[in-house]
């Protein structure tokens, strides 16, 4: 028996889908009302995919502070890499709920992030993990981990909006 | 001051003027020569000891646009292999890393050990008796050597000593080494990333105190909003902030900075909990080394070129920073961690956190820099502006690091390689 109930998985794709939406449109004030207080936000390099952040130099590694700091800064004016904003476009498929850790709720999905700047085109193929839990009606993302499948950020460069 | 479209500085000491023809960023005809007169003479680095920790271990990679194979042998003994079957050329080790006893070409099964020896060969009886396996080891580059864990190759028979070469930057390279006292480690995570740029871009952005804060502003931002005091950050001139140029074409900066650095400068975001560590690892430094080296090595940062491609930048974490250029355009860039091997997980978990803040493709900085230097490029497609300015305190006695003297330091090494006669080897008998 699982410590909580697990969600259906159209519930998971409801999420993943608004998320795609507010982070393709740039409603990243939003978007952090979908993480808990404490959220984490990671993405292993390329070269070590199922690395731990503790041990291991990932790309991105933001916690609670960071991700907040990192929301503000793509909002405001010096962000270069994102002023004017990208144009990203998220496919979410093959969600699947994994089971349950505890109170967490563990969640995958594939992605491919289309990102538009100066006529090119970058993607950014991979799986997100994330661990979920229940505040009330609602289920907030406690944990959040884009994991590429993307050998190098070649020609990408960078990851400056929230992938 | 001349200008020509032929030349490709304009260096007028006199008038306290530096300029860049743009021609060697958008040439790909000077790239070509690049390879030849730089990258295929210079020492190139090509890795850390401490990524082969054991025998057997290896690890391929791309250095100066070669398929290498960095690997420790049985006998304990780190050399760089060309990464090519001596029979008919395919790559022998299609692993990014691991370790092995053996390399075995897949193509048609000849065997190498980790020396680079060739042990096997499926029917040699159908060979001559001039067949001979020493003759036909896996290939490495003319010269490699190690300086203080830092492995360089040089693709030229003829150049001078990794030693001599490193010139004034040993001195720095020691900086970095001697913040272990066991030997420096690079942690695991390799940032491989790119930029639609030259890549001499990337070098002078590595060093360019002048960019600071305008570009990265955010982040500086950032650090006011964990808590961290910025004045003093910004004086202009100081005893403790300097530019100098360190020969062959090295260069660096060295200041004091605002941001906390995982060895022993510790700030208030790092935590009260913490301090008494710091202070701890801090005095340690102070037996060591005493006071004035101490300080040198825990309280400034250092931003680091080699030439022509390394970057070791010392600051809030080290990185160290690669890259080569795939067209003159486009560069590909590889970047690691590099700390103390004795440090302590909770210690190198903050290391980890500091550089992420700041650098990296999804730092809080990096993503900005790659913006300018692509920004750069696309601008360069006005040819009508044909010259780059990196005068700044060219009439200064003590450039600050705000001035481009690391700049100048780069380009007039690359400019005397550009142009230099070339000796035309006699091409041997047959």
């Amino acid at each position: 028996m699982n410590a909580v109930d697990l969600p259906s998985r159209s519930e998971i794709e409801d999420l993943f889908f608004k998320e795609a939406a507010l982070l393709d449109e740039w409603r990243l004030e939003e978007w952090l009302e979908l993480l808990t207080a404490d959220a984490i936000y990671e993405i292993p390099p390329t070269d070590v995919p199922e690395g731990d952040s503790r041990n291991t130099l990932f790309i991105i590694a933001d916690d609670a502070v960071r991700i907040r700091s990192r929301v503000k800064q793509l909002l405001g004016k010096s962000a270069w890499a994102e002023n004017p904003h990208s144009r990203t476009r998220r496919m979410i498929a093959n969600v699947r709920v994994l089971g349950a850790e505890g109170k967490n709720i563990l969640v995958t999905a594939n992605f491919a992030v289309h990102r538009m700047r100066y006529e090119s085109v970058d993607t950014y193929i991979g799986h997100y993990v994330y661990k979920l839990v229940r505040d009330g009606d609602r289920l907030k993302i406690m944990e959040r981990r884009a994991i590429l499948d993307n050998e190098a950020l070649r020609p990408h460069g960078k990851i400056s909006f929230i992938l | 001051m001349i200008e020509s479209a032929e030349t490709y500085i304009v260096d007028d000491e006199k008038a306290g003027l530096f300029r860049v023809n743009r021609r060697a960023f958008t040439d790909p005809g000077c790239l070509e020569e690049e390879r030849r007169r730089i990258f295929d003479k210079c020492w190139i680095y090509a890795g850390h000891e401490s990524e082969v920790p054991h025998a057997g271990d290896f690890r391929s990679r791309s250095v100066a646009g070669r398929p290498i194979i960095l690997a420790r042998g049985d006998d304990n003994v780190v050399r760089v292999l060309l990464n090519t079957c001596t029979h008919r050329g395919a790559m022998v080790c299609r692993q990014k890393s691991g370790n092995a006893k053996t390399f075995q070409c897949p193509y048609h099964a000849w065997t190498y050990n980790v020396r680079g020896q060739l042990v096997g060969v499926p029917g040699e009886d159908s060979y001559s008796e001039a067949f001979k396996r020493e003759d036909m080891r896996l290939a490495a580059p003319p010269k490699m050597d190690n300086y203080r864990g830092f492995i360089f190759v040089c693709f030229d028979r003829a150049a001078q000593s990794l030693y001599d070469y490193l010139a004034g930057a040993r001195e720095y390279l020691d900086l970095v080494a001697d913040q272990s006292e066991t030997g420096m480690k690079v942690i695991a995570g390799q940032q491989a990333y790119s930029a639609r740029a030259n890549w001499k871009l990337l070098m002078e952005n590595s060093y360019d105190g002048y960019h600071g804060l305008p570009t990265h502003q955010r982040y500086f931002t950032f650090l006011a909003d964990t808590g961290i005091q910025l004045q003093g950050n910004n004086v202009p001139i100081s005893a403790r902030q300097k530019a100098v140029d360190l020969g062959n074409g090295h260069a660096v900066l060295e200041y004091q900075s605002a941001w906390g650095r995982p060895i022993a400068h510790w700030v208030a975001p790092f935590g009260e909990h913490r301090k008494s560590h710091f202070d701890a690892l801090r005095r340690r430094f102070d037996e060591r080394f005493g006071p004035e080296r101490a300080s040198r090595i825990c309280e400034t940062s250092r931003n680091l070129g080699i030439f022509p491609n390394l970057v070791i930048n010392d600051i809030m974490a080290i990185t160290i920073r690669s890259f080569y250029p795939i067209s003159h355009d486009y560069m590909e860039v590889n970047a690691w961690a590099l700390a103390p091997l004795e440090e302590s997980s909770e210690d190198s978990k903050l290391r980890l956190d500091n550089f992420l803040t700041f650098l990296g493709p999804g730092g809080f900085a990096t993503p900005d820099d790659v913006e300018m230097l692509e920004s750069c490029q696309r601008g360069f497609a006005n040819r009508e502006v044909a010259w780059s300015d990196i005068s700044r305190g060219m009439k200064r006695e003590h450039p600050a690091i705000t001035d481009e003297l690391q700049m100048r330091a780069f380009w007039r090494r690359w400019n005397q390689l550009m142009t230099e006669p070339q000796v035309k080897r006699a091409r041997k008998a047959a």
